[in-house]
């Protein structure tokens, strides 16, 4: 009888190779720290983060040119343009971001990471460790799986999948926050407060799963949009489903009134770690939320568009007024993530998918990631790199006269600073543009009245900053530290890219828009 | 292959500004002169070309997902503001030769001209681009090396007058980035594919509430640029503030980039929201006549009476707009370019004055016709150029503005002639308090000597074209008035018949 034959599930090891080899890197980074004596081990891992890293690439990229697309892994992985585009973007963030981690030049030899995590912070312990120069290089295969969650998260086409690439980028984030060298009780209490908060968003978003797989019957985005089209029962279900999902996946984006882990973990987080939260998780979070929205939501979209516009305004609103009192450069820029991420929303809102020459929601959407992804993965690094005898100076005040110390480093941040402010000529205005005709052309001009309204808001405290670097007295004690290419490469990345991409944004914008297509 | 000459001439000083990035010392500034001069050789082989009747479009596809190309063009207003761009960038550096040595906490004089030659080069880009997002970008480019020139230069307040210039003016061009986003959505839905290129987009029909709608986010934008009463304020403050060379450019150069914009983009792109705006913008520019006049006369800082005098200029020039006439138009365009030498000398030789004794305000001097008496005189050549004196170019195209107003509606060209009567009062005014009567001690202290060779170098040229232009409008004119024209058929209106022609049948 056929009762026990059981069909083997089909598995596309090529196609899925780039998740598997970031998952089999941040393993062998688990066999490196048990077997490797502890001299080698930082050496170790950063060959395996970039050995890795870059082989994934290499097949995703290889993938691409042979055309191979489809819905993967018995229907849980889509491999489409958006998948493409953005686990090219978080690999090379990613790595970027991974490479900053790696820094050792700045701080004596020892890297921004705790040498003791499990120690009270001031305790004897802590102390030995830190004389033993003890080091944590967990922090790469924690990183590596991080970003493997991350490429699940956004290509998940079943909400389960979805669930569990959330949790294992969640996870490792929450360790990761808590390891800073420097000011460890804050970083204790950001990555507690992180984990708390995180935790009931992913109860959220469970709930929300339950309730649309009682609406629809299955898990799977496609078989909601088909329940949508032809429903069998009532809203109901579909309402409350739809916004404990939405509130799961708007608090990773840091979405208002979702925001406010956001800048208390980027504070307390280790800087490098701030820097691949800010750029990667929000670029998974976008494209994971985009996918649901417009693959198994589409059809709904009338009833969560106005409410996405209104969070959109409030967020945009809330980051760039709050981000105007801050005095802490971190904190500003935590709160201009915020800004950018009501950014982004507003081509979400704008929901308008044509295919062809023109740039689409999903296609402005990934340029504009890519584009802020490059300066802030550098701000960031810049950041470690402004210190005094106590470690990272994240006053502003401290930053005066910048200009005059480094001249080369303040003119990156500034024009970094200029490219988030969306001022032509960077790569940031031009991602601004595509977000803000999207949403114009989804029929939300409106929205984009908003958008321009605190675009000028948040282009004052950018300014602020620029104008404290070039035109204020230098602040004493202050020192730009002589940092090795593990953190030059990304700054001059990012800033090269962000020019680039200011200038020339016609060939990335192509690519987007020809790959913005969610396969259903 | 023909030569692409508009970006070369655009390059060249972008690449002067690179040149500058080097490190040297004693030759920066002599390689930055180099290239300014460069840049006008450029430039008056381009004017020589294009009257010559040479097509110098270019077009190369840039951003083909917006529309958007590399497409840059010259019409007769384009070439004057070229022409004035080229010929004052290079008066700047030799007029602050001296000064950007001392000035700046930390800023040297390598520092100053890079930003003058990014400026020069961006602006040179405004005035060519034949396309809207391209102009966008380059109008909101030309802030950055602004916003440095003014805060890393200058008074005690810089950094103050360098933000409030940039907020008013990112706002402009925030307001305004609507509208170009406005008219690409509207071209992808009737043309099917988006489009930037003017000559495109003039052909859009758009309805009336849209129409005005994309029109006013333009005309904001240049309206805070050129600036105009009530959103002029940021101009004194950085007037005031930073130095006399950056005013030049400011008020001279990127200022002017207002009044184009009108004719350039709201005229041509919007005929009929335009015109329905008209009253509107006859009155603010009535109000910023009389008031800038009014607040120079009040002024007792030489450069924020400068500053307001061009205030009380531009609104003539918008005037000229506004009255839908060939001569109002022709003479705005005309105006543009008389204003721009006119108001660079009379910065300049007062930037000469205050180096000199340290200060600007009108009742620091007394007397200096006696001890600087060729100051003394470009000065008031100057002066006389402000106040439209027959005789200098800036009459002929004030006395256009004016009949271009009257013919449309005599009451506007009354109440404006109030502005010249007063222009009068106030360059005569501080003439009078600054350079006559006794000779002060403190003046008989500071100012010790005349106007030296280098200084000479740089006003006598241009008050040489100011007569010039005064004795000869015609030169000038006949490259404005196609333009006028052709501006004017694409508002479709036609200019007033006069009175005992068609009424008084």
């Amino acid at each position: 009888m056929a009762l026990l034959e059981i069909a083997s599930p089909t598995f596309e090891w090529l196609e899925l190779a780039p998740v598997l080899l970031v998952l089999a890197g941040g393993c062998l980074g688990v066999l490196v720290e048990a077997l490797f004596p502890r001299a080698w081990r930082f050496t170790a891992q950063v060959a395996v983060i970039e050995l890795t890293v870059l082989a994934a690439f290499v097949v995703l990229v290889a993938n691409y040119r042979a055309h191979r697309s489809g819905i993967l892994a018995m229907g849980s992985i889509a491999l489409d343009g958006p998948t493409y585009i953005m686990w090219g973007s978080l690999l090379i963030f990613g790595l970027l971001g991974m490479l900053v981690f790696s820094e050792r030049h700045l701080d004596n030899g020892a890297s921004v990471f705790t040498p003791a995590a499990s120690s009270i912070p001031g305790s004897v312990h802590e102390a030995e460790a830190l004389t033993a120069r003890l080091e944590h290089s967990e922090v790469f295969p924690l990183a590596l799986f991080s970003l493997a969650g991350m490429m699940v998260f956004l290509a998940a086409t079943d909400l389960l999948t979805m669930f569990v690439g959330l949790e294992v980028m969640s996870l490792p984030l929450y360790l990761l926050s808590a390891m800073a060298r420097r000011r460890r009780l804050l970083s204790q209490e950001a990555a507690l407060k992180y984990f708390l908060l995180g935790a009931f968003s992913s109860a959220f978003f469970l709930f929300g799963m339950a309730l649309l797989y009682g609406y629809a019957g299955s898990f799977d985005l496609k078989a909601i949009d088909a329940a949508i089209t032809s429903p069998y029962y009532g809203p109901g279900l579909l309402y409350v489903g739809l916004a404990m999902l939405a509130i799961g996946m708007l608090f990773k984006i840091g979405v208002v009134p979702f925001h406010n882990w956001v800048p208390d973990v980027y504070v307390g987080a280790p800087t490098p770690v701030t820097g691949f939260m800010a750029v990667c998780t929000k670029l998974a979070a976008v494209g994971a939320t985009a996918r649901v929205f417009f693959v198994a939501l589409g059809a709904e979209r009338w009833s969560w568009q106005p409410t996405m516009a209104v969070l959109a305004v409030l967020t945009m609103a809330l980051g760039a007024i709050l981000a105007l009192t801050q005095t802490d450069i971190k904190r500003m820029l935590a709160y201009s993530s915020i800004a950018h991420a009501g950014f982004l929303l507003t081509a979400i809102v704008g929901a308008n998918a044509d295919p062809g020459v023109q740039v689409n929601s999903m296609g402005s959407i990934m340029f504009y990631l890519i584009a802020y992804g490059f300066a802030t993965i550098a701000a960031f690094a810049i950041i470690t790199m402004v210190r005094n005898s106590a470690g990272e100076v994240t006053a502003i005040s401290g930053w005066a006269g910048l200009g005059r110390k480094s001249p080369i480093l303040a003119g990156i941040f500034a024009f970094l600073m200029l490219s988030f402010a969306g001022i032509p000529l960077t790569g940031g205005f031009i991602g601004k543009w595509a977000v803000f005709s999207a949403a114009w052309r989804g029929g939300f001009p409106w929205l984009v009245v908003a958008a321009i309204a605190f675009s000028l808001i948040a282009a004052y405290f950018y300014l602020r900053v620029i104008v404290v670097m070039f035109f204020a007295e230098p602040a004493q004690s202050v020192v730009v530290g002589r940092a090795s290419g593990m953190t030059w490469v990304p700054v001059v990345l990012g800033v090269v890219a962000s020019v680039y991409l200011g200038l020339f944004p016609g060939q990335l914008l192509d690519l987007v828009s020809a790959s913005s297509v969610f396969l259903r | 292959m023909t030569v692409p000459w508009l970006t070369i001439l655009g390059l060249i000083p972008l690449l002067g500004a690179a040149v500058l990035c080097l490190p040297m010392k004693q030759v920066a500034k002599g390689v930055g002169l180099a290239f300014a001069l460069a840049t006008a050789l450029v430039g008056f082989v381009v004017a020589a070309l294009f009257t010559g009747g040479a097509n110098l479009s270019e077009s190369v596809p840039w951003i083909p997902a917006f529309g958007a190309s590399w497409s840059l063009g010259l019409d007769g207003m384009g070439l004057m503001m070229v022409l004035l761009t080229v010929v004052l960038t290079p008066a700047v550096l030799l007029a602050e030769w001296k000064l950007a040595d001392t000035s700046g906490g930390g800023w040297g004089a390598r520092a100053f001209f890079g930003l003058v030659l990014a400026l020069e080069s961006l602006s040179l880009f405004v005035f060519l681009a034949d396309d809207v997002l391209l102009f966008y970008l380059f109008f909101e480019a030309t802030l950055i090396p602004m916003y440095f020139l003014i805060g890393g230069f200058g008074g005690a307040n810089r950094s103050y007058a360098a933000v409030k210039f940039l907020l008013f003016s990112l706002a402009g061009g925030l307001i305004m980035l609507f509208s170009v986003i406005g008219l690409y959505a509207e071209s992808t839905r009737q043309f099917g594919a988006p489009s930037y290129l003017l000559a495109d987009l003039a052909k859009l029909q758009l309805d009336p509430n849209t129409g005005m709608l994309l029109m006013l986010g333009f005309l904001i934008a240049f309206i805070i640029k050129a600036p105009m009463v009530p959103v002029h304020t940021w101009l004194p403050t950085a007037a005031e503030e930073s130095t006399p060379g950056t005013s030049v450019l400011l008020v001279g150069v990127l200022d002017k980039i207002g009044t184009f914009g009108m004719i350039k983009f709201c005229l041509y792109l919007f005929p009929d929201a335009s015109r329905s705006v008209g009253p509107i913008m006859i009155v603010l520019a009535l109000v910023s006549i009389l008031y800038g006049a009014v607040a120079a006369i009040g002024s007792q800082n030489l450069l924020r009476l400068v500053a307001y005098t061009s205030v009380s200029h531009f609104g003539f020039m918008v005037l000229g707009i506004y009255s839908f006439t060939t001569a109002g138009v022709s003479g705005t365009i005309f105006y543009m370019l008389n204003h721009g030498f006119s108001t660079a000398a009379l910065f300049l030789v007062l930037g000469f004055l205050i180096s000199r004794r340290g200060s600007a305000m009108v009742d620091a001097y007394g007397g200096v016709q006696k001890v600087a008496p060729v100051l003394t005189g470009s000065l008031l050549l100057a002066g006389l150029s402000a106040l439209a004196l027959p005789g200098m170019s800036s009459f002929v195209s004030e006395f256009m503005v004016l009949a271009g107003a009257w013919s449309r509606e005599p009451w506007v060209a009354a109440v404006a002639a109030l502005g010249t009567v007063l222009a009068a009062v106030y360059v005569l005014l501080m003439f009078q308090r600054t350079m006559t009567g006794p000779v002060t001690d403190q003046v008989r202290e500071h100012i010790t000597t005349d106007l030296n060779g280098r200084e000479k170098l740089v006003v006598v040229p241009l008050i040489g074209v100011i007569l010039f232009l005064g004795i000869l409008p015609q030169v000038a004119l006949s490259v404005i008035e196609p333009t006028a024209v052709a501006t004017l058929t694409q508002a479709r209106v036609t200019d007033p018949v006069p009175l005992h022609g068609k009424e008084a049948k």
